[in-house]
């Protein structure tokens, strides 16, 4: 087949819907863009577990803090899942961790805010976990099988996250004055980074057009933002809380709210680098990294001698 | 390419339930076997989805070419008399 014919080859099966597997063949810009996409969003997973990490000792039980390390653990979980899942694409895991930690790939730019107190563990969980479901949702179905294939898993893993964030909120705005304020306040310093997580605005995503026609999005940020927003506020309701917004609005035409102008100039400035704690978490991750340097070529070591003891004992035999 | 000091990867495959085929899960790496299996327990069954792990170092698996799907499934193309519904009974033969 020429070039040509494996081009339409390719555009049919994405117009039928059939999903495309590693060893089929795919234009360099499906490829790239998929290790993009894909590592990025692994990179969020293992960066995300820095900003709750920090509450695992001081969790204000014995059950949030089981909670909180099942949430953690199954976030590195699904970081292997979908670095697995951008290594059938020809990149190695080395490769990728070089990106990450060269500051070259980005990651979600959500987890560069800090978490103050205990209400931004529940804040998180209702919110970032949410937007991020909202987000993965659809791309269980999308067009690259490795990559809906671990979306599927997590997706499955991740609804308990934002169960457990709720329920976080709802004793906290259930509680004294102080910690319905506590519960209030992670409201408002989560609400507006996590509109973000979506996103900027349509106008301004070039690439969305070619990657909803892939089918690796499936549908636009704007559209999925308003959905977020729109299940978000019926959420608060119940907990009693106040959406920070002062322009919102229900808007009985539409059958959606209305909302005020997101700050994407805060937006911008955090993914160049510029957040409350850019810094510290890829610090962080590369002390981990490094420091555990030591312990990965010793496992490294030790399955080399093995083996060769083996091999000489099966000489010998 | 920069991958000399990484540990080798490996595919994952688990059997759910005794009685059930093991089925691909995704892979890990891993320095050696005993590792793969450990890693495999802690990626792939965290909320008891299987009773056994099998794990493969990918190096040693071997797949079709799908470019080849064509021919290499050709010859059971056009041979519907293999399965049951190829063939008319009389309505009296009711269990067959």
């Amino acid at each position: 087949m020429t070039v040509h014919s494996f081009q339409e080859h390719f555009d049919n099966l994405i117009d039928r819907e059939i999903t495309i597997e590693p060893k089929d063949w795919m234009p360099d810009d499906y490829r790239k863009t998929l290790i993009r996409q894909i590592s990025q969003h692994a990179h969020s997973e293992i960066i995300g577990m820095l900003p709750e990490g920090n509450w695992i000792t001081r969790a204000p039980s014995l059950r949030r803090k089981s909670v909180l390390l099942a949430k953690v653990q199954d976030e590195a979980g699904h970081g292997l899942y979908l670095y697995s899942a951008a290594e059938t694409l020809g990149v190695t895991r080395d490769d990728l961790y070089d990106q990450l930690h060269s500051g070259k790939a980005k990651y979600s730019s959500i987890f560069n805010y800090p978490t103050l107190t205990w209400a931004d563990m529940g804040a998180i969980g209702w919110l970032v976990d949410g937007a991020a479901i909202m987000n993965q949702v659809p791309l269980c179905r999308t067009s690259y099988g490795p990559y809906a294939r671990a979306m599927v898993r997590v997706c499955k893993e991740e609804s308990f996250h934002q169960r457990q964030g709720f329920e976080i909120m709802l004793t906290l705005s259930k509680g004294t004055e102080v910690q319905r304020k506590m519960a209030q306040d992670a409201f408002n310093r989560w609400w507006w980074p996590s509109l973000m997580m979506f996103g900027p605005p349509d106008a301004e995503s070039p690439h969305t057009e070619q990657s909803v026609r892939w089918r690796i999005k499936r549908m636009t940020n704007d559209e999925l933002r308003q959905k977020f927003i729109d299940v978000t506020v019926e959420q608060a309701k119940i907990l009693g809380l106040t959406v920070p917004d002062k322009n919102l609005k229900w808007n009985e035409e539409r059958g959606s709210y209305d909302s005020g102008a997101i700050n994407w100039e805060e937006f911008w400035n955090v993914v160049k680098g510029n957040g409350p704690c850019n810094k510290q978490r890829l610090e962080t991750r590369k002390k981990a990294w490094d420091e555990g340097k030591w312990v990965r070529d010793a496992a490294m070591a030790n399955a080399e001698k093995r083996k060769q003891r083996k091999e000489k004992a099966a000489q010998a035999a | 390419m920069n991958n000399k000091n990484e540990w080798p990867l490996w595919e994952v495959f688990i059997r759910s339930k005794a009685g059930l085929d093991h089925k691909h899960a995704g892979s890990l790496h891993a320095a050696d076997e005993k590792m793969a299996i450990e890693n495999a327990r802690d990626v792939y069954t965290r909320r008891q989805e299987g009773v056994s792990i099998w794990v493969v170092e990918s190096k040693h698996i071997h797949a079709s070419d799908p470019d080849e799907s064509g021919s290499l499934y050709d010859p059971a193309n056009d041979k519907i008399y293999r399965h049951p519904t190829f063939y008319n009974l009389p309505e009296e033969v009711k269990y067959m």
